[in-house]
């Protein structure tokens, strides 16, 4: 019988055919049956093997039929033992206990898990199963021990609880709806239509049933460092997870850290998108920023300890002069969207040093420079920024002492909507209060602690910055952003507050495309239609958010007790140069120094070269800079989190 | 494998006897004048009617070795039931075989099947579904007499023409026949020993029967004639021709369905009252510690003195069965249960439970069986592999007994003794007990928890030790694979079942059973003992749900509808209702107290294993091998009943109208639910295998 089993006959493919319809309780039966047959063959080729050589055809056939009979009665008593051991698949064990039991003798060698291969000779119309022979010796010599399986256990986990899959336990998390929207926002979030992008970005904001997606969508923001090359969607997944934050449902908690190294990833990395210069990856960075800025100020952030970690690890990245510039750009615009506090405490002291080294980049006048010097001059720009955020936070406290605590108990002004200086309260208000100053105490604490008064930092920074600072700083003005926003991210009023934070830099890439502009912005604008105060900034942005923003400066106490404060003003009246000149700005932008009157040639050569440039995006220059994208990225990040 | 129903045709004759002879009587006072009509004296000389004996008291037979047997048979049939009516020494068996030999014309079967398809075809919508349940059976005996007959062509021509037509659920039989294609063959095989030897069983109105009469007096087609005398038991009642979803709720089993008369007798379901325990209650109990039926235990100390003097009427007597004695572990157990119970989560459509699911891992082998015990606090898989494992799932490890010098020097009087018996160096969080010598297909814990049962492929129940984790009875004999074991809710009795197609009744201290249920024409695949110990519901390969009285081994129920193998069962706490499924799918909920279906819950995609009612009985949780878990709102039905108490219909099984019941349904990632069994508090417990890709 058991020699049957694995004869040469077309047999184990059909007796798997029948298997399958055994199992299934109704086997559609169009016609004829499928059931094992052996051919008469068959058992002649058998009965020579053992050595009967005269079989007549009656006698085979009969065989064959009985040979049939039976097999098919054995599986279909395999099948039994299938269904009591709680399986679905039929196993060579289950055949051959039902051999067993019909008091045959059981099949040897065929108990694997894996599939038998069946296969025809390629001479003879001859079947059979390739069964290699196992040289036992080598089997035993092997030196690969099998792995222990270990030792079964029990495990306990919620399935359900009270109704509700638990997720957590064997079970796939989501519902169908849950897991439908997901795949429906993520689509719409990673596709182009911006009418979608809206409606699922919106509906991420508000939406109180997001949470159990939760850990989902903070894995699919974490995916910025796999599509780096892609500004576009980095551009979708930053703003997904500021929806994130600004939903008032989720508590992000454990996720937070994930969500930050994301961020911190976009603001700080030489993202692939950053070699080719018509990308504009600044923006992405400042945005990157911005949200930095808002997630610190969601206010979950101080159990985490992550309030200190970050300027540190801006800083890191900056006293770095193997980083690429784009990091130390990068470096710049975290730190002032963390404040006034971390720029003076992480930038102002390593200005210093850092700025010689910037202008060794910025001076290089060979070709195969250009876009590394266009690189120092944007981050120039956004050391400006920074200078300028520092003094003027200066000079409103020192001008108005009360400004800080008006403005920390002034509830007309929504959460919402801070402007640069309760961004800077916001952000590090808490380690104010710690050291035990509280608004008027404020302006004494700074003084103590950093032992650099206004006018030494004013004139520390000026040495740097030349008539440029005093053309942002000494306006009077409080500092107030000069706003822009791209139509992506206007949809978000927070996003403008969040943005004042670098008003050169949006400027800057509102006349962006980069460097090109200035060549065609070469002509002096028409100054006179400029008024000088902080209203001029915004005309020149113009559109609904500007007048929204000037309307709101001013019925700002503080602005207007900074128009009040003439003694700072005049500091600075004092040193500003030709302030009027509105080409002098542009060229501020473009990264000169003031002081260097050839502002024509100067941002023509700018011009010429972006054009060279965007002929060769490949930098020579690049090579000096030892950028290790990968193992830099590492360590920051590791000591970030 | 081909073998049990050598020996089972044996008892199942004896069994039968009682059955048949029954029918006889019911036939005889029914229908019997359009019997006699339809059998003219001269076409009953078939030897067939050797095989119903039953039917032939009154007929004299031609043949002389018909004759000579059944005189043989004679004061059998003279007697009532006697147990002396056992057909089948294997010389008989070829005896009974030849009933199929016929001198018709073989060649015309075709056209004679197709005839009385087209009547029924033609007849009218209302007796339609009835008269179609005919076809099966005929189709079956028409297709073996060509077989025994050797016809092998015509029997292989018919059999591919017909058989499509056949319904579902016939067509697992259908395969089995098919293999069976020369007359040899025929011989040894279980299904065709059991069509041979017993009568498939149809229910008809009486409208319906009148019109197949008619057919039959137009028509002479003897063959059919003998087919329907010989091998079909029509049950005729009076009333309105049931419908379609009538006649398939209760066909499908494998000799057709129930005879009215099996589930005549009154079944003693209730739960009889607790006695009395004085056991004071201590604080300071730190477990869960349980026996069974805590709702009724509620109600006993919720009120003590009010509830506990109503007895329920439907309540066996406390003597009927003789019971171990509680003893006081017992009885504090029994109030720690009822206390566990108070904390109970009150489950319902609103509430649905929680689930816990635990889940082996590691397991070198595929689990066949897991069982849980009362209280949950132990689990025991069951491997193919032969081993048998017990868990803890209560903080408390588990732990051995001291060895003997060490017991010797304890103080037998003290109070902690047990304590004391158990070596702390031996704590393990499980234990592996080896024995059987092949897959262990179920575990039961004993409700003190002390002892184990298992049952294995090798024919085999034994009884583990939980103080040694040693192996203290081996029980044979089934001497076939043995399917299922359970002990009974006092502990001491226990059931088991198996291939040999007959439940056995065990006591742990007897190595021979002490009753058997003889009477399923297949495998006896589940088994589940009645809360009060009365009674033992089996679940068989047959498809049918039987329910045996412990007190006289008498089957007192017989439940048709499933429409494959039953794998499951599961009684409610209140001890009226069970539940039953298995391999079709399907969710059976049976009225023991008239043995009728009462709703089907669909929903499953593969064979369901487990079965649980909650503590309270409202919810009823269903899990298999396609890795879900179902809720089905239970209570509802029982509503639904409670409102119409109607038992004028039991003629015809008529379906709750109660829509879907499914209240919810969760899925597993790869673990099939092979157990499920919900704790005193409700907290429902799943346990399966994961399994790999």
């Amino acid at each position: 019988m058991q020699n049957m089993n694995d004869s040469h006959a077309p047999l184990p493919s059909q007796q798997s055919s029948e298997t399958t319809s055994a199992s299934g309780a109704s086997a559609s039966t169009s016609g004829e049956r499928k059931f094992a047959q052996i051919p008469k063959e068959s058992v002649k080729a058998h009965a020579e093997s053992i050595g009967i050589s005269e079989v007549s055809d009656d006698v085979s056939a009969m065989v064959a039929e009985d040979a049939c009979y039976r097999l098919r009665e054995v599986m279909q008593a395999s099948c039994q033992f299938m269904r009591h051991a709680k399986r679905k698949r039929l196993t060579a064990e289950d055949f051959n206990r039902a051999l067993r039991w019909s008091n045959v003798e059981p099949m040897y060698g065929h108990n694997s898990p894996d599939p038998m291969v069946f296969r025809p000779t390629k001479d003879a119309e001859l079947y059979f199963y390739e069964d290699r022979e196992i040289n036992l010796t080598e089997f035993a010599m092997e030196t690969i021990l099998p792995r222990n399986p270990g030792e079964t256990t029990v495990k306990a986990q919620w399935l359900v609880v009270e109704g509700r899959d638990k997720g957590a336990g064997s079970s796939p998390a989501l519902s169908e709806e849950l897991v439908q929207y997901y795949d429906q926002v993520t689509r719409a979030i990673l596709g182009g239509n911006e009418q979608l992008i809206k409606t699922a970005l919106a509906d991420l904001r508000t939406n109180s049933r997001v949470s159990a997606l939760l850990p989902y969508f903070v894995y699919l923001v974490g995916e910025v460092k796999s599509i780096s090359h892609d500004l576009e969607a980095l551009t979708r997944l930053l703003q997904t997870a500021q929806a994130l934050i600004q939903n008032p449902h989720l508590y992000l908690g454990p996720y937070l850290k994930q969500l930050v190294a994301s961020v911190m990833y976009c603001i700080l990395e030489p993202l692939a998108a950053s070699i080719n210069p018509l990308n504009d990856h600044w923006a992405l960075r400042d945005y990157a920023a911005r949200l930095l800025a808002q997630i610190c100020r969601s206010g979950c952030m101080s159990v985490e300890g992550l309030q200190k970690q970050l300027p540190l690890a801006l800083q890191k990245v900056l006293v770095d002069p193997a980083r690429p510039l784009c990091s130390h750009y990068g470096a710049v615009v975290g730190l002032t969207a963390l404040g006034s506090k971390a720029v003076e405490e992480v930038l102002y002291p390593q200005l210093g040093t850092y700025w010689p080294f910037l202008q060794s980049w910025m001076e290089d006048r060979t070709i195969s420079n250009a876009q590394a010097k266009a690189d120092a001059h944007r981050v120039q720009g956004a050391i400006l920024s920074a200078a300028e955020l520092l003094l003027k936070t200066y000079q409103q406290s020192s001008s108005d002492p009360h400004a800080e605590s008006s403005h920390e108990s002034s509830p007309n002004q929504s959460p919402h909507h801070p402007d640069a200086s309760d961004f800077t309260i916001g952000t590090f208000g808490h380690l104010l209060e710690s050291s035990g100053t509280a608004g008027p105490n404020s302006g004494g604490h700074r003084r103590d602690k950093g032992p650099v008064p206004i006018t030494q930092m004013y004139s520390d920074l000026y040495s740097f910055f030349g008539d440029s600072l005093a053309v942002r700083v000494g306006n009077g003005a409080p500092f107030v952003p000069a706003k822009e926003d791209e139509s992506d991210q206007d949809v978000e009023p927070i996003i403008e507050a969040g943005s004042s934070a670098f008003p050169s830099v949006q400027v800057e890439r509102a006349d962006l495309p980069p460097m090109l502009t200035f060549a065609g912005n070469g002509q002096p604008i028409d100054l006179s239609s400029m008024p000088s105060t902080s209203e001029a900034t915004h005309t020149t942005t113009g559109g609904r958010r500007t007048s929204k923003r000037r309307q709101s400066s001013k019925e700002s106490p503080k602005s207007k007790r900074a128009r009040r404060a003439p003694s700072m003003s005049d500091i600075f009246s004092l040193s500003r140069a030709s302030q009027r000149r509105r080409d002098i700005v542009v060229n501020i932008r473009g990264g000169r120094q003031v002081g260097k009157k050839k502002t024509k040639p100067g941002a023509l050569l700018g011009a010429e070269l972006s054009r060279l440039c965007r002929r060769v995006p490949f930098v020579g220059k690049r090579k000096k800079v030892k950028t290790l994208p990968g193992k830099v990225l590492q360590p920051s990040m590791g000591m970030l989190l | 494998m081909a073998d049990p129903n050598r020996t089972v045709v044996v008892t199942d004759g004896s069994n039968d006897a009682s059955a048949v002879s029954g029918a006889a009587a019911g036939v005889q006072s029914s229908p019997k004048g359009e019997k006699g009509a339809g059998t003219d004296p001269s076409k009953m000389d078939q030897q067939t009617l050797a095989a119903v004996l039953q039917f032939l008291k009154n007929n004299k037979l031609r043949d002389a070795e018909a004759a000579l047997r059944r005189e043989a048979k004679l004061p059998d049939g003279n007697g009532d039931s006697g147990g002396s009516s056992r057909v089948a020494t294997s010389g008989e068996v070829s005896l009974v075989l030849s009933a199929y030999e016929s001198e018709g014309d073989l060649a015309r079967y075709c056209e004679y099947y197709n005839s009385l398809s087209s009547f029924i075809e033609s007849s009218l919508d209302a007796h339609k579904h009835e008269l179609g349940c005919l076809l099966y059976p005929v189709f079956i005996h028409m297709y073996l007499q060509l077989v025994y007959n050797r016809h092998e062509k015509e029997a292989h021509k018919f059999f591919n023409r017909f058989s499509v037509e056949q319904e579902d659920w016939h067509q697992e039989d259908l395969r089995t026949l098919s293999t069976v294609k020369t007359r040899e063959q025929m011989e040894g095989n279980d299904l065709m020993d059991t069509f041979r030897s017993s009568k498939f069983v149809l229910r008809m109105s009486r409208d319906s029967y009148q019109s197949l009469r008619r057919y039959l007096k137009q028509n002479e087609h003897r063959e059919l004639l003998s087919i329907l005398q010989d091998h079909l038991f029509i049950d005729v009642f009076d009333g309105v021709p049931r419908n379609r979803e009538q006649v398939q709720a209760t066909s499908g089993a494998m000799m057709g369905e129930a005879r009215r008369d099996a589930n005549k007798v009154k079944v003693l379901y209730g739960l009889p009252k607790e006695p009395d325990i004085n056991v004071p209650l201590d604080d300071d109990d730190e477990g869960v510690e349980g026996e069974d039926k805590p709702k009724k235990k509620k109600q006993k100390k919720d009120l003590l003195l009010n509830k506990n003097k109503k007895a329920d009427p439907n309540a066996p007597p406390p003597s009927r069965i003789p019971l171990p004695e509680l003893k006081d572990a017992d009885k504090l157990e029994k109030v720690l249960s009822w206390k566990e119970g108070l904390k109970r989560v009150p489950l319902g459509r609103e509430n649905l439970p929680s689930i816990c699911f635990y889940t082996l891992a590691n397991a070198y082998q595929n689990v066949s069986a897991v069982g849980v015990s009362e209280d949950s606090s132990l689990l025991a898989a069951g491997f193919e592999d032969s081993n048998v494992r017990v868990w803890s799932l209560s903080p408390q490890r588990l732990r051995t007994m001291r060895n003997a010098s060490e017991l010797d020097q304890l103080d037998k009087e003290a109070d902690d003794i047990v304590e004391r018996m158990m070596d702390e160096k031996t704590a393990a969080d499980s234990w592996l007990l080896h024995g059987h010598t092949g897959p262990v297909y179920s575990t039961s814990f004993s409700p003190d928890r002390e002892q184990l049962l298992t049952s294995s492929e090798d024919g085999t129940v034994r009884l583990w030790s939980l103080h040694t984790y040693s192996n203290l009875v081996v029980y044979k004999g089934h001497n076939y694979p043995v399917w299922d074991v359970q002990f009974s809710p006092t502990g001491y009795y226990f059931v088991s079942g198996g291939h040999d197609r007959v439940a056995r009744l065990w006591g742990t201290d007897q190595f021979q059973p002490i009753r058997m249920f003889v009477g399923h024409y297949s495998d006896v695949t589940c088994i589940q003992y009645h809360p009060n110990s009365n009674y033992v519901a089996t679940g068989s390969s047959d498809r049918t749900v039987r329910l045996w009285d412990v007190l006289n081994g008498n089957c007192v129920r017989v439940m048709t509808g499933h429409k494959a193998a039953v794998h499951t069962l599961a009684w409610s706490p209140d001890g009226r209702y069970l539940a039953s499924a298995g391999v079709d799918k399907n969710v059976l909920l049976w009225d023991i107290a008239y043995g009728r279906l009462l709703a089907e819950m669909k929903g499953h995609t593969d064979p369901i294993y487990s079965l649980c009612f909650s503590r309270e009985g409202s919810i009823l949780a269903s899990g298999g091998i396609d890795n879900t878990v179902k809720i089905w709102d239970v209570q509802k039905v029982f509503e639904e009943i409670a409102g119409s108490d109607d038992l004028t219909s039991l003629d015809r099984a008529s379906l709750v109208e109660v829509g879907s019941l499914l209240l919810g349904s969760f899925q597993t990632k790869a673990t099939p639910v092979l157990k499920l069994h919900f704790s005193h508090r409700n907290l429902l417990l799943g346990c399966g295998r994961y399994q790999h890709s």
